[in-house]
Parts: structure tokens; C-alpha cells; sequence
């Protein structure tokens, strides 16, 4: 595989609650090569934004990093101090949320806000960091930088606060974008424009991007490599045209399956029975055993651990044997 | 074949705007004239702030019309006083998007789905509303003996079902449903949408299904209402408009949805410029000129007038 960015290994999160403790990230191992679009797809609760935040060093109480390892080129995040991490942050990985309106400031001109990151992370004077600001708008797609850069937030509509963001995070040239569902709360056209722009700017700064989505479309059309998960663990990774193609975990069969293509009228769609588990009440055995029409007896003792197909194609399943049959 | 159907919701002429200040005012719905037929699933579809949910609301006086008529089988709903539309209410009932939002968190199941049956006193005894919430909850699945538990203790989709089974407990014929599983997991639902289609056929519902999801409206609807900024863009048969969308907003619409196929990505798209102009100042003439790349001075000046298009209605100059 080409050069890694970002390596992530054995990664636990955990959140220590009154009730008992709900192991979000478990046991997560993943990698971002250099320049490339990875996915993580699952549904909520999965721990695909913990694991994003576990990254970024944003758990809040009671959740922390119990053990793992996080190598952004080779060098342990994890081991940092505050203020290492805190450099990191911004300037070497940068994230845009879900929510565009509550992640900037009401009552602060956006531009001023875009300005802070770079004022915070390198020694320029405020005019050259604002030279900056609008240059980096003017690469977001921002029509007339000068006017949006004395804009407060709500002045602005959905899209624009979202590129809003997305020059905040690129405003550092960072190695590393971590995407959380940054479009789901747009409109489809508005989406489009905005997946267009994350993926121009991959292809043109060199940046690599982690993004993080529930919606498999957004997946398909982005991503190099995807990683789905399922309460807390990885159940399935492989290149985007091998997953899509030859799905092998039940869960990732289900999820594609219950997928709506336009093309085609169907009476009945097809569906995962049953509901995401609790994560302080997961089953014994494989965390999807109670959802899965594939189940054996060893599936509700014993978990599985991840089965490499080679290629970089592996899934955590007890199935290999069967699936192959029923694959040929 | 359509002329054969019965229509059960008409409205004619429709507007709805909210006033601003005592100049301004949100135009939410323009001039919308349209048909729900009996037993049919109509999908009203656009992006968010086009006006479907306003219409939707208005169309079943949850918002007293600004101007126009509504007729419910002949019987004009939007002239009525409220005593004598309250025997039509029962009719029309309504699923919302945010199961979390739309259950009072202090009444168990039973009370919550109850309700209705209680306001509009259609059981004789408090027997026999219990034995008709069982009933409701075995029809939308959720086992009977949640029956006095309390929201909070359900998923988004059991909750989701909910309401499913509050909003057919009065037999009604219409039900709007608002973005019904747009809060809900990939996996949860198309368990709800299912769950959509079964009952619309056993309680012999007519649908207004209200999205911005096209995905999920091919599946549930038979027709489809496109709309930007509170007019009527194209409306028609599904499998007409999803085979070949004619008007340039539709077209561009169905061309934005990501496709969950990795082979189809290298495909180059056009993509719809700008963003949705503000319905405080609509443009003039066709409201989707300042986005549409084909407009024309006709398109900025005068606005397009619903008409029969490749078996469909469509509103504009250019096709």
C-alpha cells in the first residue's frame, strides 16, 4: 500500500458512565495513505465520530483513549503533551462538523473566525493573515470574499457557512482533513457542490481526507479505500470498488441491499431486522448476532476476529468458508 | 386510467405566506392548484424552505390559507367553521419527521396512542380503547407489552411507529406524512418504510408524503409534485418523471442524489450553481431562472404556466 498519513492501531475509547462502560471505540486499527479519500461508514452509535474525535484529541468526560496508538507520520499522538497536541490540531489535522451553524461562533464575523486559526498557529501579522483568509475563500468557492469575510454566520445560508468551515480547515494547508458528516444536514444540491469542492481540494493540495458518513451514496462517489463499522469495531474494510462489489460481512450485505436505486420500482424494500445494540449491553458473542440471518452457534460464544482476504479486503466474520461458497 | 380515480384533497389556487413586517411577507406556497386521489401515495419533493411541509400543513388546515380553496371530497374544509370541520379532522392525520419531538415524554404508549380515540370519543369504555391501542401495536409492531412504557425507553424507529399507529387510530382517510424517516438509520428505515406501504394498503390510506429524500419517494409514491419556492415545478406519474425528468430543476435534482455505485463516480455532472433565492423576495418571472443555466429574458420576465408535457404537467417556457 502506498505511503500511510495516518495510522491507527488498536485504538480503544471508552466512556467510564455511572451505568457501566460503553466501549465506543473498540479496538479500532486503520490507515490513511497519503493524498487519498477513506471512508468510515456505520450508523449512529457505531463510533465513527469517536473515533474522528479520538484523532482530534476532543473526548469529553468521561470518555478518554485507554489504550492505542494514533501515528500521524510516524509519530504518536497519543503521547503528546496538551500543547503538542493542541499545535497538531489545526494546523497538521483539522475537522469540519455536520452542523455548520453550531460550529462557528454567532457572534463573531466569520472571516475573523478563519483568521484566528491562522493567527493561532503561525507568526503572521493580522493583514497578511487576512490576505490569506480571502485567498482561501476564493479557493472554497466563496463569491466575493471581501463582502462574506465581514459576514456573521447567520447572514450566510447552509452551504456557505459549510465552506465557511471548510476554509477554517484548510486555511493551514493541514496533511490531514477529518470530514464528519459534512453533509448531511444540506440540501442534495447544495451536497453535491460541497463534495465536489472537498474532493477538488485532495486532488489539488495533496491533503488527505477521513470521511466520516451514514449515507452510502456519499461513500461510493468519494472515497479510495472504506472502513464500516458496527458497534464500536470494524466489521469491514476493503477499496471502495471491492466493498460495493463484493461485499462480505452480513451487515454491509444488509446495508447495501436496503439501498434504493432509482432505476428500478421495487414493492418491498430489503431490511436489517432489529436495531442497533446498546453499546454497555452487546451481545457475548459477535456484536451483530442477534441482526443477522447468518448466525451459528459459535457466532453467540465467541467473538470473530477480522478475516483478511488479502488485497486489503478483510471482514470479522466466522463466515469465510460459507460466504465463498455462496459468493461462487 | 387517472380519470377513473376518485379525488379525495383538492385545492385550488392555494397561497400561504407568513408576514414578515408590515411590508414583507414569506411567500411559503404561490398559487398552487393540485389533486390527491383516493388511495394513491402523492410525493411532494424540493429542497429545504421550497414550501412542501407549508403546503402540506395548509392543505390540511393546520394553516388557515392566506387565499384559495381547499375541498375535501367536494366539501370546501377551507370555508368551514371550526365545529363543523371538526367532524373532517379525524379524516386527515399527520406523521411528523422527529420522532423524539413528536411524543409528549410524560404519557405512556398507551395514552399517547389513545389520544385521539379519547378527543374524538369513538370507544364506549376504557376497555375497549385499551383492547383498540393493542391492536394499533400489534399493526405497526411494537410488542404489546411496552404498552405502558414510556418514550423514552423506544429507538427512533419503535417511536417512529408510534406515531405510525396515534396517526391511523381513527381509520382516517388521509395522512400526511412529513419526513417520516429522515431521522432514522439506514437500516431503520427501510423497516419503516415498509411498514408505510403495509399499512397504506390494510387501512386503504391515501399518502401525502412529504421528503426531499428522491430515493426514498421512488419507493412509496405513485405520483410525484416537484416544487421550488412554493410553485409547482412538474408533477406527474412516478415512473414517468424518475425515467425522464423534463423540467431543469428535476433534472438536476435527481442528477445531484450520490449514487451508492463506486463504477458510476467518474462521471462527469453538472452541478446546480447558487443556492435557493430568498422566498421574503422571489425572483420574477420562473423562480428558478437565477439558478437555471438555460434561462432566457422570456424566463426572467414572464412565469411559466403548468402544462402538459410527455404525460406529465411541467412548468416551464423551455420544453
Amino acid at each position: 500500500m502506498e505511503e500511510k498519513l495516518l495510522e491507527i492501531n488498536h485504538l480503544k475509547s471508552y466512556f467510564f458512565t455511572r451505568k457501566g462502560v460503553s466501549p465506543a471505540v473498540d479496538d479500532v486499527s486503520l490507515a490513511v495513505p497519503k493524498g487519498k479519500i477513506v471512508g468510515i461508514v456505520g450508523e449512529s452509535g457505531c463510533g465513527k465520530s469517536m473515533t474522528a474525535k479520538s484523532i482530534m484529541d476532543l473526548l469529553k468526560y468521561p470518555g478518554r483513549i485507554v489504550e492505542g496508538e494514533i501515528l500521524l507520520d510516524g509519530k504518536d499522538l497519543t503521547k503528546l503533551s496538551a500543547r503538542e497536541r493542541r499545535r497538531v490540531r489545526g494546523e497538521d489535522v483539522s475537522m469540519i462538523f455536520q452542523e455548520p451553524m453550531t460550529s462557528l461562533n454567532p457572534v463573531v464575523k466569520v472571516g475573523k473566525q478563519v483568521r484566528e486559526a491562522i493567527l493561532t498557529h503561525q507568526k503572521v501579522d493580522r493583514a497578511e493573515a487576512k490576505r490569506r483568509v480571502l485567498e482561501v475563500f476564493r479557493q472554497v468557492g466563496i463569491s466575493e470574499p471581501e463582502k462574506r469575510y465581514e459576514c456573521y454566520p447567520h447572514e450566510l445560508s447552509g452551504g456557505l457557512r459549510q465552506r465557511v468551515m471548510i476554509a477554517m480547515a484548510m486555511v493551514c494547508r493541514p496533511k490531514l482533513m477529518i470530514a464528519d458528516e459534512p453533509t448531511t444536514a444540506l440540501d442534495v444540491t447544495i451536497e453535491a457542490q460541497i463534495l465536489k469542492l472537498i474532493k477538488t481540494l485532495c486532488e489539488t493540495t495533496g491533503m488527505s481526507c477521513l470521511l466520516i458518513s451514514h449515507n452510502l451514496g456519499v461513500i461510493a462517489q468519494m472515497c479510495d479505500y472504506v472502513y464500516v463499522m458496527y458497534a464500536g469495531k470494524i466489521v469491514e474494510q476493503g477499496d471502495v470498488f471491492t466493498l460495493f462489489d463484493h461485499p462480505r460481512h452480513p451487515y454491509t450485505q444488509g446495508l447495501l441491499a436496503s439501498i434504493i436505486h432509482l432505476d428500478e420500482q421495487r414493492e418491498r424494500l430489503s431490511t436489517i431486522p432489529g436495531m442497533v445494540p446498546n453499546l454497555m449491553h452487546l451481545p457475548e458473542g459477535c456484536a451483530f448476532c442477534n441482526r443477522c440471518g447468518q448466525a451459528m452457534d459459535c457466532c453467540r460464544t465467541k467473538k470473530p476476529e477480522l478475516y483478511d482476504l488479502g488485497g486489503g479486503h478483510a471482514f470479522r466474520c466466522f463466515l469465510p468458508g460459507e460466504s465463498e461458497a455462496s459468493h461462487a | 386510467m387517472r380519470e377513473e380515480k376518485k379525488v379525495l384533497l383538492r385545492c385550488e389556487h392555494l397561497v400561504k405566506e407568513f408576514p414578515v413586517d408590515r411590508k414583507r411577507a414569506v411567500h411559503a406556497v404561490s398559487d398552487i392548484s393540485l389533486e390527491i386521489y383516493e388511495g394513491e401515495c402523492l410525493a411532494l419533493v424540493g429542497e429545504s424552505g421550497c414550501g412542501k411541509s407549508t403546503l402540506g400543513r395548509t392543505l390540511i388546515q393546520l394553516h388557515e390559507p392566506t387565499s384559495g380553496k381547499v375541498f375535501f371530497r367536494d366539501a370546501e374544509i377551507s370555508a368551514m367553521k371550526p365545529a363543523q370541520f371538526a367532524q373532517y379532522r379525524r379524516q386527515m392525520q399527520m406523521i411528523f419527521q422527529d420522532p423524539y419531538a413528536s411524543l409528549d415524554p410524560r404519557m405512556t404508549v398507551r395514552d399517547i396512542i389513545a389520544e385521539p380515540l379519547v378527543t374524538h370519543k369513538v370507544c364506549e369504555s376504557k376497555e375497549a380503547v385499551t383492547a383498540r391501542v393493542l391492536e394499533l401495536m400489534d399493526a405497526v409492531g411494537v410488542p404489546r407489552e411496552f404498552l405502558y412504557r414510556y418514550p423514552h425507553q423506544f429507538s427512533g424507529g419503535q417511536r417512529q411507529r408510534i406515531g405510525i399507529a396515534r396517526a391511523v387510530a381513527l381509520n382516517p382517510s388521509l395522512v400526511i406524512c412529513d419526513e417520516p424517516v429522515s431521522a432514522l438509520d439506514v437500516s431503520v428505515q427501510s423497516q419503516v418504510l415498509n411498514l408505510l406501504k403495509d399499512i397504506q394498503a390494510n387501512y386503504g390510506l391515501t399518502y401525502l408524503f412529504i421528503s426531499h429524500d428522491l430515493s426514498v419517494v421512488r419507493f412509496i409514491s405513485n405520483r410525484v409534485c416537484v416544487m421550488f419556492l412554493g410553485k409547482i415545478c412538474e408533477i406527474g406519474d412516478s415512473e414517468t418523471i424518475y425515467r425522464d425528468p423534463v423540467h431543469p430543476y428535476t433534472k438536476f435534482l435527481m442528477n445531484a442524489i450520490p449514487i451508492a455505485n463506486p463504477h458510476l463516480r467518474e462521471q462527469e455532472k453538472t452541478l446546480l450553481e447558487g443556492e435557493i433565492p430568498s422566498p421574503i423576495d422571489p425572483p420574477k418571472g420562473c423562480r428558478f431562472h437565477t439558478r437555471c443555466p438555460y434561462a432566457t429574458d422570456r424566463c426572467r420576465a414572464e412565469e411559466p404556466a403548468l402544462r402538459e408535457v410527455k404525460g406529465r404537467q411541467v412548468a416551464c417556457h423551455l420544453v
